[in-house]
C-alpha cells in the first residue's frame, strides 16, 4: 500500500512523519537538528529518499543538510552563499538604502530531473543553485541584476525569496516570489527575469499598481496547467491564466483575503485552498475559528471547511510554506500552525485531524507520496 | 595543542566534544592568535566554516563571543596574541553563544 511522508520544519528542529495511504496513524521522528530553525525541508521528485533541509540560527548562521535515506540520517553539505559581485542596496522599511546581507535560506526546491540540482531562495532576496548535491552554491544573479533591486523592500518576515515553482512543461521556465518585491518569471533557466505583477494592487505602495514592491506571500501551480497561477498576496487572492503576465482578483466571498498559504488539489487543477487570516496586524483566524477555504472553481466561490479543526479560542497562524498536498486518491491536504499543530485531511479538505499537536512553531510542511 | 570549548549547537553539528584539541601554528613571534585557532578548528571540522565567522570576510558572527583567561577577546584583533596559558594548553579558548533573545 502506498503511503506518505511529511517533512516538517519548525522553529526548533525538523520532524519526519510517515503514514500509510489511510493517513490515520503516524510515526513521528525528530527533532532533527534540535534547537535550530528549520525553514524548509524538501525531497527530490526523482529520488524521494534524497531530502534537503535548511537549518539556520541567528547565532551560527546557515547550514544545509542532506539525507539519502528519506530523512533517517543526515550529512551537512555546503553552506557558502555569497552574492555574485557587489550586492548593492535595497530599500529598508523606511525607504532608505540598506546593504544586501545574506541571512538564511527560506526555501529549497529540488530539480524535477536531477537529485543533485537544487534551487535555494534566500533572505536577503536572491536565488542560488547547486548542481552537486548541495556542496557548492552559485547565485543566479540575473534576478538581482534585473535592475529593480534597489526598490525591493523587506516584509515583516524579512526580504525573503520564499517561493520557487519549476515549470515541467516549458524548459527553463521558473516562477519566484519575494516579499516585498513581487513575482518574477524566467524563461531561460534563470539568466534573465521579468517582473510579473500586472494587476496586483497594494495600498501600502505610493503607486498601488507599481511594477515592483508587492508583498506576494505565496504562488501555487498545478502541473497539468502550468500557465495558471494562484497567488495569496498580503491582501487579495489572485489568479493568472497567462503565466503571470496579468492577474485578476479571485477573493470572491472569502471572509478575509489576507493570508499566507495557497495550494492546488493534486488531481483537480481548479480546486484550490487558502487559510484566511484576520488581517495584516492580527495574524490569526477570524473569531478564533480555524478554517480552510476551498474553491472548486479556481477562485471567487469559496466554501468554509471546519470539520475537525478547532472552532473556538484558536489564535495560531499558518505560514507561507506550511501547506502541502499529496497525490493519493483522495488527495491529502496538510498544514502546520504557529501553535505547533500539523493537520491532515485525507479527503481533500472535507474533514481534518491532527497528526501532532505540540510541536514548536511550524515554519514549513512538505509531503512526499511514496510507492 | 590548543584547547577550544564550543557552544552546544556547534558540538552537535561538528560531532566534537565539549572541548576539542587542535594543533595551531604559532606566528613569527611564536604567539598564538584567534585567527590561527579558528583556521585550525575549521580545517579539522570543515562543517564549522561559516558558523563562527563569515566565509569571506572572516568577521566573527555577531552573536558569538571569544573568551580567554577570564578576558573578553571578542572585540580584539583576530591577529592579537593570546596569553601563553592558552598557547600552552593550560587554559582553553572559549567560543560562547551570546545571551540574546531571553
Amino acid at each position: 500500500m502506498s503511503g506518505v511522508r511529511l517533512l516538517v520544519g519548525t522553529k526548533k528542529g525538523a520532524f519526519v512523519m510517515t503514514s500509510d495511504g489511510k493517513r490515520e496513524k503516524w510515526e513521528i521522528s525528530g527533532p532533527h537538528f534540535g534547537g535550530w530553525e528549520i525553514y524548509h525541508v524538501k525531497g527530490s521528485p526523482v529520488d524521494p529518499n534524497r531530502v534537503y533541509a535548511s537549518q539556520s540560527s541567528g547565532w551560527f548562521g546557515q547550514v544545509i543538510q542532506r539525507s539519502s535515506d528519506g530523512g533517517k540520517t543526515w550529512e551537512p553539505v555546503g553552506n557558502k552563499f555569497v552574492y555574485d559581485g557587489t550586492p548593492g542596496t535595497h530599500q529598508w522599511y523606511d525607504g532608505t538604502p540598506h546593504p544586501w546581507e545574506f541571512k538564511r535560506v527560506w526555501h529549497l526546491e529540488p530539480s524535477l530531473s536531477d537529485p543533485d540540482t537544487v534551487y535555494a531562495g534566500v533572505e536577503d532576496a536572491a536565488i542560488f543553485r547547486t548542481t552537486d548535491g548541495g556542496q557548492n552554491w552559485e547565485e543566479l544573479s540575473g534576478l538581482r541584476g534585473h535592475g529593480s533591486g534597489p526598490r525591493w523592500m523587506p516584509g515583516a518576515g524579512g526580504m525573503c525569496l520564499h517561493t520557487i515553482l519549476l515549470d515541467q512543461n516549458v524548459p527553463g521556465r521558473m516562477f519566484i516570489a519575494i516579499s516585498a518585491a513581487g513575482a518574477f518569471r524566467t524563461d531561460d533557466g534563470g539568466k534573465s527575469w521579468k517582473p510579473i505583477n500586472q494587476g496586483l494592487n497594494s495600498k501600502f505602495l505610493p503607486d498601488p499598481t507599481a511594477e515592483i514592491g508587492h508583498c506576494v506571500h505565496r504562488i501555487a501551480m498545478h502541473k497539468s496547467r502550468p500557465g495558471v497561477l494562484y497567488m495569496q498576496k498580503h491582501w487579495d487572492v489572485m489568479r493568472s491564466d497567462n503565466s503571470g503576465d496579468s492577474w485578476q482578483e479571485v477573493s470572491g466571498n472569502l471572509p478575509t483575503d489576507f493570508g499566507f498559504v495557497i495550494d492546488v488539489h493534486a488531481h483537480e487543477p481548479e480546486t484550490i485552498y487558502v487559510v484566511p487570516i484576520k488581517s495584516d496586524s492580527e495574524h490569526y483566524p477570524l473569531d478564533g475559528k480555524l478554517s480552510v477555504y476551498r474553491s472548486r472553481t479556481g477562485g471567487n466561490e469559496w466554501e468554509q471547511l471546519t470539520k475537525g479543526l478547532p472552532q473556538r479560542d484558536c489564535y495560531v497562524n499558518v505560514l507561507r510554506d506550511a501547506m502541502a498536498v499529496d497525490s493519493l486518491d483522495k488527495c491529502g491536504v496538510y498544514f502546520g500552525t504557529t501553535g505547533g499543530q500539523v493537520y491532515c485531511s485525507a479527503d481533500a479538505g472535507d474533514s481534518w485531524s491532527a497528526v501532532v499537536q505540540n510541536l514548536p512553531s511550524v515554519l514549513s510542511v512538505e509531503v512526499q507520496t511514496l510507492p | 595543542m590548543i584547547r577550544v570549548e564550543l557552544p552546544a549547537h556547534l558540538r552537535t553539528l561538528s560531532g566534537a566534544g565539549a572541548e576539542v584539541a587542535v594543533e595551531v601554528q604559532r606566528n613569527a613571534e611564536g604567539r598564538v592568535t584567534p585567527r590561527a585557532i579558528l583556521d585550525a578548528l575549521e580545517a579539522r571540522y570543515p562543517v564549522l566554516r561559516g558558523t563562527i565567522r563569515d566565509h569571506v570576510t572572516h568577521e566573527r558572527r555577531a552573536f558569538l563571543r571569544f573568551y580567554a583567561c577570564a578576558e573578553d577577546w571578542s572585540l580584539e584583533s583576530p591577529d592579537a596574541p593570546l596569553p601563553e596559558e592558552v598557547a600552552s594548553g593550560k587554559e582553553p579558548f572559549l567560543i560562547i553563544g551570546a545571551i540574546a533573545g531571553g
